[in-house]
């Protein structure tokens, strides 16, 4: 409505074509025009059908590589250009490397206190003869829990992709068993019955001995994981179910983690507020020694070791 | 000891904790345990901003019984604890008003798999915001990433995986030029831990030794930390990621993921690379010309966008683009600005997500603008919080948009040099935004006849307070900006 013009002329103002537009009142076109109804037009099954067939060749020809010179053009600029940009990050990464300080000079800067007090003091400080063990689970404590939560949430990412409901699991089982992995394949199996518990006992070795010897909770873990996948691949699922199955798995898994973060707490409350830490150094070189880094030695070892099997069976049957 | 100091710690443990017990319960408890986890670290961290805000002081929590360069560290002061509090609150309203979408859209069985990975992205975001070590940094930012990818791909349509597949593709990218650039800089000055490491750069710089590597170190890492925030021409991931996740995904991914690396990036800048020396390298000004670009371009694309999901995306690259004009001012005024536009687009985005699917689900579930006409009548609530969101966006007074867009015009005029390009990009980008979000307001406000089923949705009561709560925040932000940007400005001072 306009105060100033009467109905008739304001009715032909683009403002008034727009307000009406914008509170979408009715069709601007009504009554100025004539128009037909529209009618939806009648189609056979054929003409779809050969519609069909048109969009697909036009699909196909669009696509088709050698007809698009356009496509063919984009191809290979891309392939060309991606290449050029990796050789000149590389470059310019080998240029950077050059100007740093040469690998092995006793005068270079990271051969500074940080490093020499992990060398002389790490035995005494951490109770481990393995300065590496020492010295990611006593000195960084933190990252190494953090590399653990890395380990477990890429477990549960792998479980939201692959994971199937359990009926489908059971409804393939033998499928499962029969079409992809040889069943009871003697030489297998037999090789199997004698390697797995070596596997297992040298696992458990490194992980017992990690604070005394190289090795430690995630190459043990790596280890019985893969005597576990051994095990599965000879003997199937349904043998492996009766000692590790999904209840097993979570239960392992949660109790690892849960003490190694129990562990991980009270160390850093006591260390934080001055209060001495309760678990014992032990002598050096005894299997009872390392102060925290023996039992989270062990609970990684598990976490891995979990983890380890959950990927091939996620990835083999999409469920534990 | 105060016991207070013990807080920050707990925080990152706690989420922790729940994380790995979430995976032994069912989903609802899963759920419940979330939920309270959220409210608590939100509360501790009130605790701790109120704490560190009184003392005006920053503090160094030792994480285990070895004291600076051999063990970890923990660092915070007002900035950090007040990051927390606004990333857990963040956090709990885009939970609680996705909820109803994500039981809707994420198979039962793997609903707990999903608070799993919201657990651990807030103990990496706890973990980032609060790290005094570079490596600390580094592995966190690894669960970031992995959780972040988790939360896109659990909806489970091609469109989603595909999405996931870009945004692991480039954001790798962006860890693995970040740890370059650690190792770089640990070659040359053989510490990790902050504080060590921003003395033996100033020493390095005064010697002018190692210039050039330093140089390159100093570019890795900001363009590392800038492909994983999505800075312009790094933001190919974005959209897509952003704009068929579920709604929570979204909102989580938009206002905490890539705020997370950029606070990352802010403390890295104060604390590791030094304020003076970052500023006199020539890397500023990339970053002011991607900054200006990403302000442009990505309103454009937002422009073209006949999808409201991914039109809310590409204006998410805009705004980014602000955050990195702030830093290429290379002034403390603008370094303040983007502190501030991290805090006011946080809050705007996921009210703005939460809000468009209310808006969608009114109208049959289409995302596309023609079925959205008249949206905002049929559900009244979320239209109105559309509108705020868009208010601010465009940078109305009342709102918190506007507070930030005249702290980047008051940084811009201090600024030397930079001044008239910051000024005319800024007003063209406002410009850019009104068109885009002025078009979807008046499409949502068109009155139609057409009739659409009605879901329940947008009628929860959990809804309407999230809805409530969002735009409180957002007037928040925008009418008591004075006392924020001062706590901003002294928690950037106490950083260093």
């Amino acid at each position: 409505m306009s105060r100033i013009r009467d109905q008739k002329k304001y009715e032909k103002t683009f403002a008034f074509h727009f307000f009406r537009w914008l509170s979408g009142e009715k069709d601007m076109y009504v009554g100025n025009m004539e128009m037909k109804p529209q009618r939806e037009p009648e189609e056979t099954e054929e003409s779809i059908e050969e519609r069909m067939k048109d969009h697909q060749q036009v699909l196909a020809e669009v696509y088709d590589q050698t007809k698009n010179k356009e496509l063919l053009l984009f191809e290979k600029a891309y392939k060309f250009l991606s290449i050029l940009f990796c050789l000149a990050l590389v470059a310019i990464l080998i240029v950077t490397v050059s100007y740093l300080p040469r690998v092995g000079n006793a005068a270079n800067p990271d051969n500074n206190i940080v490093s020499e007090t992990y060398i002389k003091e790490g035995l005494r400080d951490t109770g481990a003869v393995n300065i590496v063990t020492g010295m990611i689970l006593s000195y960084r404590a933190f990252d190494t829990f953090g590399e653990t939560n890395v380990l477990f949430i890429a477990t549960c990412c792998v479980m939201i992709l692959l994971m199937v409901d359990e009926d489908k699991i059971k409804e393939n089982a033998d499928s499962n068993d029969r079409d992809f992995e040889p069943k009871n394949d003697v030489i297998l199996q037999k090789a199997a019955s004698i390697l797995v518990p070596i596997v297992f006992l040298f696992g458990i070795y490194v992980i017992l001995n990690g604070h005394l010897s190289p090795g430690g909770g995630f190459s043990g873990g790596a280890m019985i994981g893969a005597g576990l996948i051994l095990y599965v691949a000879a003997f199937g699922f349904n043998k492996t179910e009766k000692f590790f199955n999904e209840k097993v798995y979570t239960v392992v898994k949660v109790t690892a983690l849960v003490c190694y973060g129990c562990i991980v707490a009270y160390y850093f409350l006591t260390g934080a507020n001055g209060l001495p830490c309760l678990v014992p150094l032990g002598e050096p070189g005894k299997i009872l020694s390392g102060g925290i880094t023996l039992p989270i030695n062990i609970f990684v070892g598990s976490e891995v070791a979990c983890t380890m099997y959950a990927f091939y069976a996620l990835f083999r049957r999409g469920g534990l | 000891m105060e016991m207070i100091l013990n807080f920050p710690c707990l925080c990152i443990l706690l989420t922790m904790f729940s994380a790995i017990i979430s995976s032994a319960l069912n989903r609802r408890w899963a759920r419940y345990l979330n939920t309270f986890v959220v409210t608590l670290v939100g509360i501790l961290s009130a605790a701790v901003l109120m704490f560190t805000l009184t003392s005006g002081k920053s503090y160094v929590y030792q994480m285990g019984h070895f004291p600076a360069p051999f063990g970890n560290e923990i660092r915070f002061g007002s900035l950090e604890a007040g990051m927390a509090l606004f990333f857990s609150v963040i956090m709990l309203l885009s939970l609680n008003g996705g909820r109803e979408k994500i039981r809707m859209e994420i198979d039962p069985g793997k609903e707990k798999l999903y608070y799993i990975m919201i657990n651990l992205l807030l103990s990496s975001l706890l973990a980032l915001v609060y790290t005094n070590d570079i490596f600390t940094a580094y592995v966190f930012v690894e669960i970031n990433t992995i959780s972040a990818c988790g939360m896109i791909v659990i909806t489970e349509h091609g469109r989603t995986i595909e999405a996931a597949t870009r945004y692991m593709i480039m954001s790798l990218l962006g860890s693995g030029l970040f740890l370059i650039g650690i190792c770089i800089l640990y070659d040359m000055t053989g510490h990790l831990l902050m504080e060590y490491l921003y003395t033996s750069i100033s020493n390095i710089m005064a010697a002018g030794t190692y210039r050039i590597p330093m140089m390159v170190a100093i570019a890795l890492i900001v363009v590392g930390l800038a492909i994983k925030s999505a800075l312009f021409p790094f933001h190919a991931w974005l959209p897509d990621a952003y704009g068929y996740s579920t709604v929570s995904s979204a909102a989580m991914l938009s206002s905490l993921v890539s705020k997370g690396y950029i606070f990352l990036l802010i403390k890295l800048i104060y604390r590791v690379i030094g304020f003076e020396v970052f500023f006199g390298s020539r890397i500023i000004n990339v970053l002011f010309v991607f900054g200006l670009a990403g302000m442009i371009m990505g309103s454009v694309s937002a422009i073209r966008e006949n999808d409201i999901r991914r039109m809310i995306s590409y204006s998410s690259v805009a705004q980014i683009g602000y955050i990195y004009m702030g830093f290429g001012l290379g002034t403390g005024a603008g370094m303040v600005a983007s502190a501030f536009h991290i805090l006011s687009h946080g809050a705007t985005k996921s009210l703005l997500f939460v809000a468009a699917v209310g808006l969608t689900d009114a109208s049959g579930g289409h995302k596309e603008f023609d079925e959205l006409t008249g949206a905002a009548y049929r559900n009244r609530l979320a239209g109105a919080a559309f509108l705020v969101g868009a208010l601010s966006m465009v940078g109305i007074p009342l709102f918190s948009g506007f507070i930030s867009k005249l702290l980047f015009a008051q940084a811009a005029v201090q600024s030397q040099g930079k001044a008239l390009a910051a000024l005319v990009v800024l007003a063209m980008s406002t410009v850019l935004n009104a068109i885009y979000f002025m078009k979807t307001v008046i499409r949502i406000y068109t009155p139609t006849d057409k009739k659409y089923e009605v879901t329940a949705f947008g009628y929860k009561v959990s809804y309407a307070i999230t809805l409530g709560c969002f735009i409180l925040l957002n007037l928040l932000l925008g009418l008591f900006s004075q006392p924020i940007t001062n706590w901003i400005t002294q928690g950037l001072t106490i950083l260093q």
